[in-house]
């Protein structure tokens, strides 16, 4: 097996303040003619934290995510994203924020037109970098998702895994510090949902990408609170039982960091906290939930 | 009471309907807004731009010729035995040229463009819609209105005058071509006339009209295409206002422009 690409630094945080959270929502609200779909949520993700989103569908995992991302704007409630308040910010101002996240789409939402290499290279292009920089970080970030080979390709012509893996490519192109996952196995193969999520693993432990994920499947809240990329061995393995709470240093591995769960359940928070938390809950609705999500 | 009832509820359906009719004209004017102030602020995609030019513009070329040849024939077809019954067979080169410089080319043409370019537009972005490809397009930090609608605006405002030149000449041949057989009119008699007929205000109507149409194309398709909702079904049913909705609007303005420009120009 190869040694897999360690891609490179991030690009630094903006204007955050030590100790302050990365993200924060504060009694964030937003309805469509249909009704309320999120009714006063609030949360935090500190950097370096993998917040999961579970719920039921229609719950408002992914509302959350676009909110998040400056995508919506809440009707109520204040968002602050990597120190910017992103509720209030004007489109031109979140035209800029958003370059400096990366978000993957439920089905990948690769622009169908263009190759493999120009949907990666989007945003790159967009920067007015030259041609031999982007060529170079296409292929760094190809070889990290394992999909070097696919770069002349349409996405016409991938499986539904491949296209999850060029749409993660294709939001770390940048090397953001912070991702978003939108159902990122939803709809894939047990086989194919693993291989994302050690994806998003070996990104969180090799480049400390705090993230957010929504998911209505407890295996992946699971595995990321689990396991851990082992660059030494290259191997993902298993976390000291913890519950995805920091573990010590190991070498050149950075401290895991911590994977916590945030359940919503008709556009409120029901339940937020470490995955081993809800795992023994004995609230009748979180195990009801659980046992469907299994 | 069933009349209580039956009020208030037409009240709010013609409310609502009302209402959401204000938003959209609302939401359509913020767009074409937009997309005219993008032409003069950079980031530019000139690509983009010169692929739809070739598009809307070469793209459109074979069914503008077929069309228009068949239109300038027609012309004659209908009018020869008008103009023979007058002895006034002369007379043709003038009546096909001040037809289809005026009225014919500019509003022909754009309605063919219409059918084939705005339903385009609001397929494709209708799509882009429904698969989050735009949602995706902002999450890059691109904004989709100058990376989307302002290059297929530019392109369309730029092609439809030069598709309606091809048009009018392409109409004028056609024209010769049944009045030389029928009438036997010869050719410098035919083009001598249709050129003199012409006088500058002629010119200006048959270029300012494919502008103002090209400009409704453009915004209509590409609103129709962005604000679709309900998957597949939702394109379809955009794709179609797009063709219907800038096909009215175009022959509504034309109605409007005839008057203002005749009225320019004095005639």
């Amino acid at each position: 097996m190869t040694r897999p690409t360690r891609p490179a630094p991030l690009r630094e945080t903006p204007s955050l303040v030590p100790g302050e959270p990365l993200i924060a929502f504060h009694d964030v609200r937003i309805g469509f003619d249909e009704g309320d779909v999120l009714r006063g949520i609030s949360f935090e993700v500190r950097p370096g934290e993998t917040k999961v989103l579970l719920g039921e569908s229609g719950s408002g995992k992914t509302l959350t995510m676009k909110l998040a991302a400056g995508l919506l704007r809440p009707d109520a409630g204040r968002i602050w994203v990597m120190g910017q308040n992103v509720a209030e910010m004007p489109e031109h101002q979140l035209l800029d924020f958003r370059r400096q996240v990366g978000f993957v789409f439920q089905e990948g939402a690769l622009f169908d037109s263009l190759t493999v290499a120009e949907n990666v290279s989007f945003r790159l292009r967009e920067e007015d970098l030259p041609d031999d920089e982007i060529e170079e970080r296409v292929r760094e970030v190809l070889r990290f998702v394992e999909l070097e080979s696919a770069i002349d390709k349409y996405p016409a012509e991938l499986s539904g895994g491949m296209r999850r893996r060029v749409a993660i490519a294709r939001a770390l192109a940048d090397r953001p510090p912070l991702v978003f996952y939108d159902s990122p196995t939803a709809g894939l193969d047990p086989v194919t949902s693993q291989t994302i999520i050690t994806l998003i693993l070996r990104l969180r432990d090799l480049q400390g990408v705090t993230s957010m994920l929504a998911t209505h499947r407890l295996q992946d809240a699971t595995g990321l609170a689990s396991f851990r990329f082992d660059v030494e061995t290259n191997r993902v393995v298993a976390l000291d039982g913890n519950g995805g709470m920091p573990v010590a240093h190991r070498g050149e591995q950075e401290v895991a960091p911590a994977t916590n769960v945030l359940v919503l359940r008709e556009g409120r928070v029901y339940f937020e906290g470490a995955v081993d938390d809800v795992l023994r809950s004995s609230d009748d609705y979180l195990r009801k939930f659980l046992a469907s999500a299994k | 009471m069933p009349e209580s009832n039956e009020a208030p509820s037409v009240l709010s359906f013609f409310g609502g309907a009302l209402k959401r009719w204000i938003f959209a004209v609302q939401d359509y004017s913020l767009l074409s807004l937009q997309s005219v102030v993008n032409i003069f602020l950079p980031p530019y995609y000139w690509m983009d731009t010169l692929e739809q030019m070739d598009l809307i513009g070469v793209g459109s070329l074979p069914i503008v010729v077929a069309a228009f040849l068949s239109i300038g024939a027609v012309l004659v077809l209908n009018t020869a035995s008008q103009f023979q019954r007058f002895g006034m067979t002369a007379l043709t080169g003038d009546a096909v040229s001040l037809a289809l410089v005026r009225e014919l080319g500019p509003t022909i043409a754009a309605l063919l463009v219409a059918g084939r370019n705005a339903s385009g537009m609001a397929s494709e972005l209708g799509s882009m819609v429904v698969t989050e490809q735009v949602d995706a397009m902002r999450a890059l930090g691109t904004d989709p209105v100058r990376k989307l609608v302002t290059p297929r605006l530019i392109a369309t405002v730029l092609m439809l005058p030069l598709l309606v030149a091809v048009a009018d000449f392409v109409g004028l041949i056609g024209g010769y071509i049944v009045a030389n057989f029928t009438l036997r009119l010869g050719a410098v008699q035919f083009w001598t006339r249709a050129v003199d007929a012409l006088e500058f205000g002629d010119l200006v109507q048959g270029f300012v009209k494919p502008i103002v149409f090209a400009f409704i194309i453009a915004t209509i398709g590409c609103y129709e295409g962005l604000r679709v909702r309900g998957g597949t079904q939702g394109v379809g049913r955009a794709t179609t206002s797009a063709v219907v909705i800038s096909s009215v609007l175009v022959l509504v303005a034309d109605t409007f422009l005839a008057k203002l420009l005749l009225y320019i120009f004095q005639k």
